[in-house]
């Protein structure tokens, strides 16, 4: 398990002073200008030797991303920005970032903006942020009254600006184009790929696309070294990890951890542990409800990082556990995230516009057990026919809870079919959408 | 600040009943005022020229704002829509597209305070359908989307707001309200009732998202962030020196 000295972020409680004074005390704008004069080649080697994955939950490595941003301009800006609209079920970590350690994030994104070549980064923060966008306002007026940004940023001759573009409210801007278009002022529609936004990204031009926390982490990345990170964690898993710990146990938080830690161990130690003890666990979902359930039997094994998790054919996603203990109906707790996707797709492909609405319908009818057991097939089939079928990966994130379900719970669905069906004295088949009312596209 | 929209028209119909139509309680002017051009010219320095579009997310905002210090009701009109396009140089069916697009943006007036309960599986974990039952009661409405019959709530529904480690989460206007339970929850919405503004955060004794009871991390919170892990400060860029 990490211990204190190896924290990057020291003040996520919000316990100390998260406007510049405090910042500064904690070892933040402790001679930027000297990072960046290091220049860009050395920055973004640092990055990649760090073997640091991207936080958003797609594990993509950061240093390899920033050095796909052209070396030589042909005239186009470049753009870095920086992906807070944190809206996946499960996950609050950036929220912590935003407001407690506003400095630490911006003094990132300089150091990352100067590594790309952009002299401009805007921050995508999702809506419901209200007061998480007005710490960080407060701490960029801060930076910039103190020269730490804008012109001639820490002295270091870069010119850089830094700017909070707030969300209104759609999971589907949390998708890295679809962020594009909303910041550019349209509907969040995910674009077609390629172009890559690297080469034709934001207003057309060379834009990266980080997640907030992958952003955040660079500064001490840069200060203790690729060496240093990479020494935590497993190999291919390396360094820290905010972790959120919410549902069925006795006392949730936010907690950073090292990567490859028991899932167990982090959920006793941290967490206060499972709701009755962990006899009384059911399942977690490890990372946002994208990624598939875990039954508690796996649980009390895996480790949380990416290459454990996806061993499991599960994912560590954003690090979001999602704890639930045996008094949790498992169907409701994954029809409702049904219904989640079911909402929040824009409607741009077929087969996740309807797919979406056709999965919610028939994990309800599981809730109730109205339904056919070979449904349960059916069911699965569908979410095959949505994943992979879709100009973003919002079709897979839908499908992949419901077949975690099927692949765990199934005789939890098959009994709540039987059980639906002595109550109601059916013998052969359940009603069917001829002889009830069942909404097919009302809702 | 309330009187402008009596309980008469603000009302969305209950389920089962037509909604009004749209004209019912559209104004035929809007324009912004002095405060929301200050943020707008703020917020339009931002983006480089030609780009003025993205600047339709916030000033829908900034209208919705205005709205509700003006009437009480936070929501965007149709004709603000109109006025934010010929501002940005957009055709209005864009900007029409945005502002339904986004669940954030009211195009129906809504009570002064927007009871926005989030219930999916985290927080429903954690007992959302209290929060609901208590929002119905307190606030005396029958289902999401209603307005009270005093103009004082509308309660929506909304998906995750991002804070599960502090769930239940209820979002009155901008601000959480975590890690509720209906007792607390009546209680808030009676505060507010009485035209008390409750302090954000946390319901009960708890820091933040630190777990319960206190931290389990960073219990002598050593500086970490100089090269060598150890304690200290060494700035060489002082506040002003640039």
């Amino acid at each position: 398990m990490l211990s204190d000295k190896d924290r990057i972020f020291t003040n996520i409680y919000g316990q100390n002073d998260w406007r510049l004074a405090g910042a500064r005390k904690r070892g933040d704008w402790d001679n930027t200008a000297a990072i960046l004069a290091r220049g860009r080649d050395a920055i973004v080697n640092e990055m990649k030797a760090s073997n640091l994955r991207g936080r958003g939950g797609a594990g993509f490595p950061t240093g390899l991303k920033w050095s796909f941003m052209p070396k030589n301009s042909d005239g186009r800006p470049a753009y870095l920005v920086i992906n807070g609209d944190e809206s996946e079920p499960g996950t609050c970590k950036d929220r912590e970032i935003l407001r407690h350690e506003p400095h630490k994030l911006i003094e990132s994104a300089l150091i990352a903006s100067f590594a790309m070549g952009a002299h401009t980064s805007y921050i995508y923060i999702r809506g419901e942020f209200f007061n998480e966008a007005r710490h960080l306002q407060i701490a960029i007026d801060e930076a910039y009254d103190a020269g730490l940004i804008g012109r001639n940023a820490c002295g270091s001759g870069w010119d850089f600006d830094f700017h909070i573009h707030r969300g209104a409210g759609a999971y589907i801007c949390g998708e890295e184009t679809a962020l594009l278009e909303s910041l550019e002022g349209k509907k969040g529609m995910p674009r077609m790929k390629p172009p890559f936004p690297a080469a034709m990204g934001l207003y057309g031009c060379p834009t990266t696309v980080n997640n907030v926390e992958s952003i955040a982490v660079a500064s001490t990345i840069l200060r203790r070294g690729g060496a240093w990170f990479s020494a935590l964690g497993r190999p291919n898993n390396a360094g820290t990890k905010l972790m959120a710990i919410s549902g069925h146990v006795n006392r949730p938080c936010v907690v950073e951890e090292e990567l490859g830690v028991p899932m167990r161990e982090i959920i006793e130690k941290h967490a206060g542990g499972v709701r009755g003890g962990w006899d009384n666990l059911l399942a977690v979902i490890p990372g946002g409800c994208s990624v598939p359930v875990l039954p508690a039997s796996t649980c009390a094994t895996v480790l949380m990082d990416y290459d454990s998790l996806r061993a499991e054919r599960s994912g560590l996603g954003t690090a979001g556990m999602i704890v639930m203990d045996k008094s949790t109906d498992i169907i409701r707790a994954i029809a409702r995230f049904s219904r989640f996707f079911k909402h929040e797709s824009c409607g741009q492909c077929t087969p996740c516009r309807e797919g979406t609405g056709w999965m919610m319908r028939m994990m309800y009818r599981m809730v109730e057990g109205r339904a056919e057991p070979e449904e349960i097939d059916m069911l699965d089939q569908v979410t095959r026919q949505v994943e992979g079928h879709t100009i973003c990966a919002l079709g897979d994130a839908a499908a992949w809870p419901i077949q975690g379900l099927i692949r765990h719970f199934r005789p939890e669905m098959e009994a709540r079919i039987a059980q639906y069906k002595q109550a109601h004295g059916l013998s052969g088949l359940a009603p069917t959408p001829e002889n009830l009312p069942i909404p097919v596209a009302a809702e | 600040m309330s009187g402008h929209f009596s309980a008469e028209n603000i009302g969305h119909g209950t389920p089962g009943h037509a909604p009004r139509p749209e004209t019912d309680h559209q104004p035929s002017q809007f324009s912004f005022d002095a405060d929301s051009e200050t943020q707008i010219a703020a917020i339009l320095a931002k983006y480089p020229e030609g780009r003025e579009a993205s600047g339709v997310i916030p000033l829908l905002y900034v209208a919705q704002k205005q709205m509700g210090r003006q009437t009480g009701s936070a929501w965007v009109p149709r004709v603000a829509m109109d006025v934010i396009a010929a501002r940005l140089n957009m055709p209005p069916i864009r900007v029409y597209e945005v502002a339904t697009f986004y669940l954030m943006f009211n195009t129906k007036p809504v009570g002064r305070y927007h009871l926005q309960v989030c219930t999916t599986t985290p927080c429903w974990l954690r007992g959302s359908d209290d929060i609901v039952s208590a929002c119905k009661k307190a606030a005396g409405l029958k289902a999401f989307e209603e307005t009270s019959a005093d103009g004082l709530f509308t309660m929506t529904e909304v998906e995750c707001l991002g804070a599960c480690a502090n769930a239940p989460i209820l979002q009155v206007n901008d601000d959480y309200y975590e890690d509720l339970d209906a007792e607390r929850t009546v209680a808030l919405i009676e505060a507010l009732k009485r035209g008390e503004a409750p302090e954000r955060g946390p319901t009960i004794d708890r820091f933040n998202s630190a777990p319960v009871g206190g931290r389990t991390t960073l219990l002598d919170e050593p500086n970490t962030n100089h090269a060598d892990g150890q304690p200290g400060v060494m700035p060489t860029v002082e506040p002003g020196a640039v």
